[in-house]
Order: structure tokens, then sequence, then C-alpha cells
């Protein structure tokens, strides 16, 4: 289990839990969440960041170790999300973008077809892209084709900690789709990131769940675990599941006997 | 298609009798739902929705949390100019009222823009009398040059413009509108609005739809509460947002909950008292029937009453207030302010109370993107 790495845009990270910078009710919270989580990736709505502040800077409380995801919250069209990557990078965020597009401040569903217009233009700039969309199965693929670096799909609609609603399309992007895919948006519970990494999931994306948690660091802790738990069961391969009962003594065995 | 007929609908029917047939099970119903029709709203706005307050305020709380986190966005106004050419018949800068008059000049704004960026705001909201002549669409325009160049998010709560001038608004900088119908009642608007362009109800009415088509990002509107019953006013500031949602997913809709305050000038009776419970409740529905929508409560509101409501659905508050032209800079011993605020705190002791109270403030809350272009 020790070497159980989890590669993604050309790195390795030790932890698949993926932490966010939202709705805390103070970022100084943030470097005890990254510690109890074990989580190595963050992200962070550029919108929020605003380096020319002396303090209250969320940047000022991401630990140097973490790799640091901005992501494109705000955007409506693939082209906002492009500009707003760009400034990310010329800011020193990094070349990594988690491309959020969403146009329906009602439900915040991303728009799949902006986000792989968006994918398609920052991978060739150089970006690492982690798409955030439906569990849809045909726009994974032409991100797979936009140069994806994972797949980020929705277990349930952002913020409404409802758990993974999308179960069957992820098991089928987790079945079909030949990069990382990482569960995000909706988990609400340890329980549910577990269930999705025992799937087979190769990672989740926890905010909100952490975030509102009345102790964050302890949930924190929680969701590390549950993570990790739920890679062990995927790794150990669980039982198969099946819809009919198997008789454990074959009926037909008797056919090759003696 | 206009949120006008709709509106009228309500402003035909007999509103009082609608509130006042509602029972306990209809109460109960909306409470259980998780998407509300608007007679869902009606019943939580009405009487029979008081002794569930407690009930509401837990629902509402979970879905502020959830939605937005324990974060408060802050902002301030920034008044521009103070000429007008309307006589509202509740507010201190009615034509008639015989007070002095200033407009900001280049200098003087950006003396004021400093000021106000020196306490850490990010998020301004300019406002102006309604006098075209005097802050013309270019004169904002031009302002709002000055004033990105010292914050990321500007607003405007003008008069109403057509969708043409919001869309040099929005090419100008400007990010979200506010604007205020008042009232929703058709009938009473004319007594409340007596002179001036902002006599046109419908003009008004159809401004934030206008201001949506234009492309602006974020659209807050709202009625000043107390102007008719506020029940009528709350529930069609509700319905109006919820079309606007809608219709303009892509925009972000906000709803502002003032209550009458008083002013300078003629003594102003307002038709309806507007307890603090009347004000929470109003809160508690709209956060269950909009749960994203944001909410915004202003200075008019008195520290405690701030502090108290912060889990009931609140994400947005205005801070270190000043009312008047110029206010931020405060040379000018003449200065008369549009209302009395409430809550003079600063800055930095708004931050101290909502820290306290679990709150992270949030300064900046969007970055414009015209640099990267
Ligand atoms: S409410 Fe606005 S339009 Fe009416 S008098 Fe006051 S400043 Fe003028």
């Amino acid at each position: 289990m020790n070497n159980d790495i989890f590669k993604l845009g050309g790195l390795e990270f030790n932890s698949r839990l993926l932490t966010g910078t939202g709705k805390y009710a103070d970022d100084s919270v943030i470097p005890d969440v990254c510690e109890a989580s074990g989580s190595q990736i963050i992200t962070v709505a550029l919108r929020r960041v605003d380096l020319e502040s002396d303090t209250g800077n969320v940047m000022d409380f991401i630990p140097k170790h973490m790799q640091l995801l901005p992501n494109t919250s705000g955007a409506r069209t693939a082209e906002e999300a492009v500009r707003i990557a760009r400034l990310a990078k010329a800011m020193g965020c990094g070349d990594w973008i988690k491309i959020e597009v969403i146009s329906d401040n009602k439900y915040l569903l991303p728009d799949g077809y902006e986000t792989a217009k968006a994918t398609e233009i920052l991978a060739k700039e150089g970006f690492v892209v982690l798409p955030y969309v439906n569990a849809d199965l045909y726009i994974a693929r032409s991100l797979v084709d936009a140069g994806a670096a994972a797949v980020m799909p929705l277990g349930a609609p952002i913020g409404t900690n409802r758990g993974l609603k999308t179960r069957e399309m992820v098991r089928i992007l987790i079945d079909e789709i030949d990069l990382p895919i990482i569960v995000d948006a909706g988990i609400g519970r340890p329980s549910e990131a577990c269930e999705a990494m025992e799937m087979g999931a190769d990672a989740c994306l926890v905010n909100t769940a952490i975030a509102t948690a009345s102790n964050p660091k302890m949930m924190a802790k929680a969701f590390g675990r549950a993570v990790k738990a739920g890679r062990e069961a995927y790794l150990s391969g669980p039982g198969a599941k099946h819809s009919h009962a198997k008789a454990s003594s074959p009926l037909t065995g008797f056919l090759h006997e003696g | 298609m206009s949120f006008y007929p709709i509106c009228a609908e309500y402003n035909d029917a007999p509103l009082a009798e609608q509130f006042g047939s509602v029972t306990e099970h209809d109460v109960r119903r909306a409470l259980n739902k998780t998407t509300l029709s608007p007679e869902d709203f009606l019943a939580l706005l009405s009487p029979a929705a008081i002794p569930f307050l407690e009930e509401m305020a837990a629902k509402a709380s979970q879905l502020t949390l959830q939605h937005f986190g324990r974060t408060i966005q802050l902002f301030t106004p920034l008044y521009m100019a103070n000429f007008c050419t309307n006589k509202c018949v509740y507010c201190g800068f009615n034509t008639k009222n015989n007070i002095p008059r200033s407009q900001l000049g280049p200098e003087e704004l950006e003396k004021e823009a400093k000021a106000i960026a020196a306490t850490g705001l990010k998020h301004l909201l300019i406002l102006t009398g309604d006098a075209r002549a005097k802050s013309s669409p270019e004169y904002i325009e031009s302002a709002v040059e000055i004033l990105r160049k010292h914050f990321p998010s500007v607003s405007i709560e003008i008069y109403a413009m057509t969708e043409e001038e919001y869309g040099r608004q929005v090419e100008a900088g400007v990010d979200g509108m506010t604007m205020f119908q008042e009232t929703y009642n058709e009938e009473l608007y004319p007594d409340l609005h007596p002179a001036g362009p902002k006599a046109d109800y419908r003009f008004r009415l159809d401004a934030p739809e206008r201001a949506c088509q234009a492309g602006m990002r974020v659209v807050n509107i709202g009625a000043l509460l107390g102007l008719d019953e506020w029940q009528h006013d709350a529930l069609k500031t509700g319905i109006h947002a919820a079309y606007l949602q809608d219709k303009y997913p892509e925009v972000d809709i906000a709803v502002s909950l003032p209550r009458i305050r008083t002013h300078v000038g003629d003594a102003f009776t307002p038709k309806s008292l507007v307890s603090d419970t009347a004000l929470v409740q109003n809160m508690l529905a709209l956060r269950i029937f909009l749960p994203r929508c944001g909410i915004t409560i202003s200075t008019r509101e008195a520290p405690d009453f701030r502090e108290n409501i912060l889990p009931l659905g609140v994400t947005r508050m205005s801070a270190g207030v000043s009312t008047e032209v110029g206010g931020h800079t405060g040379e000018d011993e003449d200065k008369v302010s549009q209302f009395d605020i409430s809550d003079e705190r600063s800055v930095d002791e708004m931050c101290e109370v909502l820290r306290k109270h679990g709150y992270q403030p949030v300064f900046k809350d969007w970055h414009p993107l015209q640099e990267a272009s």
C-alpha cells in the first residue's frame, strides 16, 4: 500500500484526497485541514485570490508543499475560463487549472461543451487541465481528446452534500476512460468518499463537507482516512457482486464428474 | 417578455385575502418541500408562518451554510452625487428638499476611492441621485475608469437605464447593478413618486431585466420595506428574483432587504411597520424559496440585529458606510446623508465582529477579466 502512488499531471502524490479553500469561517484553519487530511492538492478560486492585500490573502494559508490547483469559478463561458487560467498563471499560481464553467447559477451545473472548448485551448498552451463536468461518457471522451489530465465528474450538484448520486455514471467513466477519475462536488460524508474510492475512482475532491463541518480539522482527518480505506478496499479486490444468487456448488458440476 | 404582466397579476389579486387564508398545513407543506412554488413562498410570508419561525430559521440557516459556507462578502457604497430630479416622498435627496447638492469631480473621486481602498474593501457600490443631466452615463463611465484602478468590483445603484446604456457600463468595467423597485404596488407607486423620470413604474420594473440582457454579472433587486404592506412587496420581490434567476441563469441574482429609515426633510409615515420579526420572516422565507440567492443587509440595521441574523441567510453586508457625497474623506461640514444609518462601525470593527461570530469577511469575490485580453 505504501507505494500506491497517485500520478497526476506528471507528478506523484501519496494522498488521493483533494481539498478546497472556500467557505471556511477562517482561512487560518487551512493548514490544519491540509495536515489532518493528508491532502497534497488544494483548489483555490482565483476570484478570491487577492495578492495586493497585505493581510487575509488566502494564499498565505496554503502550506508550501501543497500542489496549487487554481479554479475558474465565476467563468460562464470557455473564453472566460481561458482568461482566468492565463491570469492565474500570470499571477504565479502555476500551470495547473481546474476548469469550472457554470452559466446556471440556480443549480451550478457545469457546462460540458464550454468546458471541453476551454480544456482544448489550455491543454495546447501547456496547462495541466482538470475539468469539472457532469458524469457523462461523451463529455469525458471529448475531454480525453481535448488533452485533459483527468476528468472530474460531480457526485451531486456543488455544495449539496447529497453524496454519490451519479454512482452508475461514475462507474461507467471509471471503466471506460483512460484518465484519472476524480469525483468532485456533492460528497457530504466520509462514507461517500470511501464508496467512490471503493468503486475505483482515482481520487476525491471535498470542500463544502469539510469547510462547513463544526470541526473542520476532525472532518478533514475523517475524509483522509475514508479515502484511504476506500482505495485499499478497491486494491484488495472486493468480491464481485452478482444480481443472481450463485450456488456454492454449481448445479451443473455433476457433468464434469467421473 | 417582461416581469410586468406577472407582477400585474399579483397587483390585481386580492393579496391580503390570500395571505389571510394560508393555513398551518400550507406552511408545513412548504417547509417540507425542496423546490418551492410561489404559493409556498406566500405561505412562508403569511401570518400563519409566524409560529414556525424557529423551524424556518433552522432550514434557512442550513441552506445558507451549505451554499455559501461561513463567509460574508463586504462592500461599501460611495455616493458620487446627490443631485436629483425626483420627488420620492420618502427620500432626503428629494428635489424639493433644500439641501446642499454636490457631485464629485475626478480628483475628489480618486481621493474618496483611496480612502475606501485603504480600509481593505474591494467591492464598491456607486450611487448618484437620479439626475441624468448631471450624472450622465458618460460621467459614470469615466468615474468607473478611475474606481476600477482601486477596486476589482464596481457596481452601480443609479437611475434606470436602457439595455444599450447598461451594455456600455458593463464594457466600462461595471459588474453589478442594484435597482430598488421601492414598491411593486403599481397603484401606490405614483403617490410615492409624484414627479421625475422615476415616476415611470414600468421602465424601472424592467430595468433589472435589461441589465441581465446587457451582460451584467450580478443583479440585485429589492423593495423599500414599509412603503406598502411588507408581505406584499416581499412576495413580489421574491417572485421577481425567481423570474430573473430562471430566465437569466448566468446572472447572480441577489435581493436586498432594506427597511425604511428616517431622513432629512418632510416627515413620511410608512404604510406598514416592519418589525424585526417581520424582517427575519422575510429573510427566512426568501432563503428557503431561493436557496442560492444572495441576500444583502445594509447598515440601516442596528449592530445587534445585524449580528443576530448572520446565520439566517445573509451573504453580503455593507460596512464602513457613509451615505453622504464625499463622506469618506469627510472634509465638508455641510454634508447631508440620504438616510440615517444605524451601524456606524468601521470595516475593521465589522471584520472583528464577523470573526467573533465564526464568519470570514470576504473582501474580494470577483476578479475582472478585462486585463488579460
Ligand atoms: S430615492 Fe433616489 S430618485 Fe428618489 S429622491 Fe431619493 S435619490 Fe432621488
